[in-house]
């Protein structure tokens, strides 16, 4: 359980990456705002004190893992390992550019602290499951972080993975899913209606939790809740706003990949600095 | 590197599967790191006894290639080579995306079984019998392409895999093959195996329809017609080399396989005989149709897969030759 201070440290943590997250889209003008802004809040958690993660040896054995299987949230993911000195940050305006180490997807190649290549909705899901089974193998207690969209949950493979993660018991597997309520085409309930994401795990036979998916104390219990968790894997739906922490970009229908100016981005860092100031 | 032919048309009593198996658990058995997974086709490949051996290196994931495949490619992530099976169309067509982007895109350390390829899914019928798989995956940058033509080939092919860094597909038939080569062979992949030589023409085959090129050079060879006899077992990185040296030596080839004539074998021969050195090329192989059902006797018959093929190929090549 956190303390009032480490609850302030980590909400100003996360303002911190939407900031930088937004430069780097900016430096370019265009990608993935809504889902990239939507997590945020628990990349803040993981990253500010319940991974084991070194970032001056991003391979390092006894880390633990993440891969981010909405991989378009890549700059979400590149703003935290740069504030958190996996490599230096004056290359978050590279995104995208060419010859880049930030490309828009994640690339276990490329980029020091992405441990796995992701793009294709619902493939980061079994990796994320095979790293998990391979550490069990070896005896590593080490854990897997696994953060999926809600649209990536209409692929099948998903739900393949899901089965497939309690059969082998992967209780070292958190998965977290950004419920955003909105994909590409519209909302999710317009779409392809997700209902209860936790219900839906539940009955696959996870442990399954639902939180306020930007309440980073409510992330921090629920990843602890779930840790000692034996014998079944974990899922966390994050209930989320897409867009989240800019006023005109939340819930946008827009904004899965959207332009952004640089008048507009003076706008948002203002926003997040007055959040900045509120911690 | 030795290759020792084997007496001419006889049958095999060692079945590829058991080959395939046989030689994952002689390496299993030396490194910790070999894993056999497979989607519910461990009875039917013959992984159950490896499984029974290696109880926690066996992983059957249930029919879920898809996924299957990414968890092969997370467990390369942390060290392991998993050997990952299901049949060659449910791997090539249904996982071809994971196989691509999770494993060949990641670079990451997976060998991708095939089994059933072309024809023999046999009773199967056409549903699961994959024209296109060599086609499929030797689009994938970085992937290895290799169909062994016999157990003994199989045994030692798989042994180098387990060694090479790297996304292998490894197209292989589960029962008996037409015996090649003789034990204690070895070879090396990316090279072409000169299996008979000839002057006239050049029958470059793979899989079972290199036993029935060499029925045909036989048959040809009674004719007065000298013909080269070549194994392509490695599609992908072809051997532009024994191609283009055979395409100047003896003027003409016929390809043939277990495959579409369209992406597979015979494609690739072209794309190097276009560029380097134009000669009149004919493919045997299907012609670009769906499969059916059947024992493999019908089948070799009905998609064109026979020695009379390969000798009908032949006799209009040499019709076409300056």
């Amino acid at each position: 359980m956190q303390d009032a201070e480490q609850i302030r440290a980590l909400r100003q943590f996360s303002v911190r990456i939407r900031m930088e997250a937004l430069k780097s889209i900016a430096a370019i003008g265009i990608g993935h705002i809504g889902g990239t802004l939507s997590i945020c809040d628990v990349l803040a958690v993981l990253y500010g004190g319940v991974m084991r993660v070194d970032p001056s040896n991003p391979s390092w054995q006894g880390r633990d893992y993440l891969v981010l299987s909405k991989g378009h949230a890549g700059p979400a993911l590149y703003a935290t390992l740069a504030l958190k000195g996996f490599f230096a940050a004056d290359l978050l305006t590279t995104l995208n550019q060419p010859r880049t180490n930030l490309p828009s997807h994640c690339d276990r190649l490329r980029t020091p602290g992405v441990d796995m290549t992701t793009g294709s909705l619902g493939q980061g899901a079994s990796s994320a499951a095979g790293i998990a089974l391979g550490l069990k193998r070896r005896g590593i207690s080490n854990r897997v972080f696994l953060v999926l969209g809600d649209g990536e949950c209409n692929e099948g493979q998903v739900w393949e993975m899901a089965l497939f993660a309690r059969q082998f018991k992967l209780d070292n597997l958190t998965a977290f899913v950004d419920y955003n309520k909105q994909q590409i085409d519209g909302f999710t309930s317009e779409i392809c209606d997700l209902g209860d994401l936790a219900a839906k795990f539940a009955a696959f036979g996870w442990h399954a939790q639902a939180v306020d998916g930007h309440d980073v104390a409510a992330i921090g219990q629920a990843i602890e809740d779930a840790r000692i968790e034996e014998g079944r894997p974990s899922v966390i739906v994050l209930n989320t706003v897409k867009g989240k922490g800019v006023s005109w970009w939340e819930r946008d229908r827009n904004n899965h990949n959207m332009p952004i100016t640089a008048e507009q981005l003076g706008r948002a860092l203002q926003e997040l600095e007055a959040q900045l100031a509120e911690y | 590197m030795p290759i020792i032919l084997a007496t001419e048309n006889v049958d095999e009593h060692v079945a590829m599967r058991d080959a395939y198996v046989d030689t994952l658990l002689e390496l299993a058995g030396q490194d910790e790191r070999i894993l056999a997974l497979d989607a519910d086709l461990m009875l039917a490949m013959g992984v159950q006894r490896f499984a029974i051996q290696f109880p926690e290196r066996a992983i059957n994931c249930g029919v879920q290639e898809a996924n299957m495949f990414g968890v092969a490619a997370g467990l390369s992530v942390v060290g392991f080579i998993p050997f990952a099976h299901t049949f060659a169309c449910f791997a090539s067509r249904r996982a071809c995306d994971q196989i691509f982007m999770s494993c060949a895109y990641a670079r990451l350390n997976v060998k991708v079984i095939g089994s059933d390829p072309g024809i023999t899914a046999a009773l199967n019928g056409g549903t699961h019998m994959p024209f296109e798989d060599l086609g499929i995956m030797r689009g994938i940058p970085g992937m290895t392409v290799i169909e062994p033509t016999d157990s003994v080939m199989v045994r030692d092919i798989v042994r180098q895999v387990a060694r090479l860094y790297g996304v292998h597909y490894i197209r292989l038939a589960r029962r008996f093959a037409v015996k090649v080569y003789e034990e204690g062979s070895t070879f090396s992949i990316g090279q072409a195996v000169t299996l008979r030589d000839g002057r006239d023409l050049t029958i470059i085959a793979t899989g079972f329809c290199v036993a029935e090129a060499l029925a045909a050079a036989r048959r040809l060879e009674s004719r007065g017609i000298s013909a080269r006899v070549l194994n392509m077992f490695t599609l992908k990185p072809i051997d532009q080399e024994a191609i283009v040296a055979t395409a100047e030596e003896t003027g003409a080839i016929v390809t043939a396989e277990n495959h579409n004539i369209l992406n597979g074998l015979g494609s690739a021969v072209a794309e190097v005989v276009g560029e380097h050195l134009p000669v009149p090329i004919e493919r045997v192989g299907v012609r670009d149709e769906f499969g059916e059902v059947g024992p493999v006797s019908y089948l070799k018959e009905r998609f064109g897969l026979t020695a009379d093929h390969i000798l009908a190929a032949a006799e209009r090549v040499l019709k076409r030759k300056h």
